[in-house]
């Protein structure tokens, strides 16, 4: 394994560019999430690292070894990187066994030893041997597509969006699996996904890409913390934006006098909050009194959306059984320091005040960027 | 290079096209006068528009009906019905309408040729029909109940129109295989475009007016071919929503399951049990005869050979037009697939008739050889092994062509573990469909093949023209017994092989 460096990628279909000096650095046995909206250009940058495309300017180092760019280009079978599409991609015509060993050497191939430890590897049994792919669920044939991707010991290893064709209860098993078993292999691993829980919960650092550049590379709860704009902050989580004026340090806004996180020039300014950071109590003179509008019950935990006296919705995410009902008077407060973003006259401006949903970016300039590059 | 290869082949594809243009040209306005507007040329109209439209009609209602019954109603042993309302595509249509007229010799007018013709192709409107009918999410018609309509009404509200498209292409297909259908109306004694072509091809060998009637032929097809594209581009009704269709609850006939099972059989019956039965009993005339069976046995050798090359050249030649129609979508691809699709719709007898005067006048050493004749197989059957193969290039995407080269295969390596066993099947699938339609091809071998080469259709030919029909059965049957495993893969898999 080694680990991968890209320099200024840049790449263009036709006369739409899809990358735009793109630099990024994945450490060595470690697991990097490419997390981006559709057409941000993630899986344009999985083809050029893997070599199924070449870019148009830059380079991609494995370890110390230039394989694209600077004049060279390493076809995509001497590069030694694995590769699981999105769908599993499995040969139709080969039993398990194949799919698995066909990147091996002539000689290694009927090795049944070698097969049973990479069925064993990404948690299947070895009875999978000898079936065709079709007669597997849609996770036991992603983790086939992960042993043989691992079979031939490559340095690094692709992972294009494996888990978006399952569902729900099988995503979360499989990505538990996929997990442990690129642990176990000590592989170096790059994972496209568009879903940031799946982003935050695999890493070990995230990449956010938008409109062919990187935002931020970071690790998980870095990212959840501190992100680097607004728009990344409604990317990677359910988010309570609210319009404020810093003075002496705090943020005044419609929660009340609020402690900062980090220093900000005085003056007007948007502040972060995550719906776990509102508590609610009964109602008391102190705190800003609110109303509960509605209440999405979920088990383990709700969410409560509630009516600002000034107009705004926010919502609080409560943990427990114990949560107000509709109509209730509630007083918020705040726990710990809010993220302080000072506006900028000239950048785009977020109209609306209030809880944005998680996996949107609320900037929609990325969407003039081409569906078919995603 | 790919794209060269295609060019050429939907060249060759297109060329009895461009035969018959160049002709029309040459004739000049004043000839085509003289040679199409003539009461000869509207009488052969009238008789084929009318039979084409008589054996649309009967092909719709028994198609439909049939397909209902056996998808949709209660009626006792629905897969061996099934099977038996296909297989009279194993009779080929010239053969059925011999073991006819030679049983009834009064069937040569309309309503003969009207019967023969409309029991050899109403599977073409019952196949696609009855793959639709299973392929109808069933909640609509659950729903539809639901909301208090009858079975009846159920049919004409609901099930009807998602038929529609089905419907049409079935009917589309029987026409026009009944404009290129020569070997059944000759023997009917049934004059149309076909039929007088020949006669005027047998008088006069390469004269301008059999030319001419070939064009009026071709714009006849080429207007149906438009009518045919335009309801393929057009999608049918998706099922809404994901998730497996459930079963459908069959519905009861009741007292009625009696005449529904009578009506089946009697179809049937006129189908399939009276050519087998014709056959067999001219068999029978005929072994008392003698019964040359090395001269069978050549001529089985002869036809099979012919197939063989010609399933072998069609798919060497879809293989070009298929993975460019695939991997390189576009506008080009497209109008490549188009003019083989374009070419093949020219009935056998104007394809013969165009290879015959071509080969004469531009390469007289190719006249009447092996060559000439293989590639009129291959014009004729060129999409069948199109869309076979196009079919099995879909089904092997780029994806695995990346996932081999990531696990160091290169590409003499990719094709040979990856590609070519994932076109595998399709290809095998396209040779057979290509081989099963030239052992009974009659028309163009009539015309195109060799002095002494003869196959079990042109023998079958010469025996029944002669009235030799005891000389004429053994052909025939081989003929049928050749068939027969095409119509079992056709009534397992309804959507294919269907587009000619």
């Amino acid at each position: 394994m080694s680990s991968l460096t890209v320099t200024d990628l840049t790449k263009s279909f036709t006369t739409t560019p899809v990358l735009t000096g793109l630099d990024l650095h994945v450490p060595s046995g470690s697991l990097t999430a490419l997390l981006g909206p559709s057409g941000c250009g993630k899986t344009t940058l999985l083809r050029l690292i893997a070599g199924f495309d070449d870019p148009d300017a830059g380079t991609v180092a494995l370890g110390d070894r230039v394989v694209a760019g600077a004049g060279r280009s390493v076809p995509a079978r001497r590069r030694g990187i694995g590769f699981v599409p999105q769908e599993g991609g499995l040969f139709p015509h080969l039993s398990v066994a194949a799919n698995i060993s066909f990147g091996l050497p002539r000689r290694q191939r009927r090795d049944g030893g070698r097969v049973r430890e990479l069925l064993g590897l990404v948690g299947l049994g070895p009875e999978l041997a000898d079936r065709p792919p079709h007669q597997l669920s849609g996770g036991q044939q992603q983790r086939v597509a992960l042993a043989r991707a691992l079979a031939p010991e490559p340095s690094l290893v692709l992972l294009d969006e494996p888990f978006s064709s399952l569902d729900a209860a099988l995503r979360e098993e499989t990505r538990l699996a996929v997990a442990e078993a690129l642990r176990a292999s000590g592989a170096t691993a790059v994972l496209v996904t568009h879903d940031q829980a799946e982003a935050l919960s695999m890493a070990d650092q995230v990449a956010v890409l938008r409109g062919g550049r990187l935002v931020q590379l970071t690790d998980p709860r870095t990212l959840y913390r501190h992100p680097r704009d607004l728009d990344v902050a409604t990317f990677v989580g359910e988010a309570v934006i609210l319009d404020a004026d810093i003075r002496d340090g705090r943020a005044a806004c419609a929660l009340g006098s609020l402690a900062l996180e980090r220093s900000c020039p005085a003056g007007p300014a948007r502040v972060l909050l995550r719906p776990e950071q509102l508590r609610l109590s009964a109602p008391t003179e102190t705190g800003p009194v609110a109303r509960v509008r509605s209440v999405d019950f979920y088990g383990h935990d709700s969410r409560v959306w509630l009516d600002l006296p000034s107009g705004v919705t926010v919502s609080a995410r409560l943990e427990g059984t114990d949560v107000p009902v509709v109509g209730d008077a509630v007083t918020i407060t705040v726990r710990g320091a809010v993220l302080p973003f000072p506006s900028d006259p000239a950048g785009p401006q977020h109209s609306r005040e209030g809880t944005a949903p998680a996996g949107t970016f609320l900037d929609e300039d990325v969407s003039t960027e081409p569906a078919r590059v995603s | 290079m790919t794209l060269a290869l295609a060019i050429c082949v939907a060249a060759l594809a297109l060329l009895p096209l461009g035969y018959i243009a160049a002709s029309t040209v040459d004739v000049g306005w004043a000839g085509i006068r003289e040679l199409v507007f003539r009461p000869r040329v509207g009488e052969l109209l009238w008789n084929t528009s009318r039979l084409v439209l008589g054996t649309v009609a009967v092909c719709a209602v028994l198609g439909v009906g049939a397909a209902w019954l056996v998808e949709r109603s209660s009626v006792p042993a629905r897969r061996v019905w099934h099977v038996l309302l296909v297989a009279p595509l194993a009779v080929p249509a010239f053969v059925n309408s011999y073991a006819w007229i030679s049983l009834l010799p009064g069937l040569d007018t309309y309503a003969g040729a009207l019967l023969v013709v409309s029991l050899s192709y109403f599977p073409f409107v019952y196949l696609p029909v009855a793959a639709t009918f299973r392929g109808l999410d069933p909640a609509l018609e659950d729903t539809a109940r639901g909301l208090g309509l009858s079975s009846w009404a159920v049919f004409r509200r609901v099930q009807l129109p998602q038929l529609r498209v089905a419907l049409l292409g079935g009917s589309l297909l029987v026409a026009l295989h009944l404009l290129a259908e020569f070997g059944a109306l000759q023997m009917l004694r049934y004059p149309t475009f076909t039929t007088a072509i020949y006669d005027q091809y047998r008088a006069t060998f390469n004269g301008a007016g059999a030319t001419m009637l070939a064009g009026v032929l071709v714009l006849l097809c080429l207007g149906l071919l438009l009518a045919e594209l335009r309801l393929r581009g057009r999608r049918g009704y998706a099922r809404t929503g994901g998730g497996a269709a459930r079963p459908v609850r069959p519905v009861a006939l009741g007292i009625l399951t009696l005449p529904a099972l009578a009506g089946l059989a009697a179809l049937v019956a006129l189908a399939l049990a009276v050519p087998l039965a014709s056959l067999g009993y001219w068999m029978a005339a005929g072994a008392s005869a003698g019964l040359d069976l090395g001269l069978l046995g050549a001529t089985t050798g002869t036809t099979l050979g012919l197939a063989a090359a010609a399933a072998v050249a069609a798919v060497a030649m879809a293989l070009p037009t298929g993975w460019l129609a695939v991997r390189a979508r576009g506008r080009v691809a497209t109008l490549l697939e188009r003019s083989a699709y374009l070419g093949s719709a020219v009935p056998g007898i104007v394809v013969a008739l165009a290879l015959v005067t071509l080969s004469i006048r531009a390469t007289p050493w190719l006249y009447q050889t092996v060559p000439v004749l293989l590639a009129a197989y291959a014009i004729l059957f060129l999409p069948r092994a199109i869309v076979t193969v196009r079919a099995a290039v879909e089904q092997s995407p780029p994806v695995y062509d990346d996932v081999a080269a990531s696990l160091g295969a290169s590409a003499p390596d990719r094709l040979r573990r990856v590609t070519l066993p994932l076109l595998a099947p399709g290809i095998g699938a396209g040779a057979a469909l290509v081989f099963l339609a030239v052992v009974t091809e009659l028309t163009a071998t009539l015309l195109l093949a060799p002095t002494g080469t003869t196959t079990l259709a042109t023998a079958f030919w010469s025996a029944s023209s002669a009235l030799e029909y005891g000389a004429a059965a053994p052909y025939a049957v081989v003929m049928v017994l050749l068939s027969a495993p095409a119509t079992v893969l056709l009534s397992r898999d309804a959507r294919r092989g269907l587009t000619t």
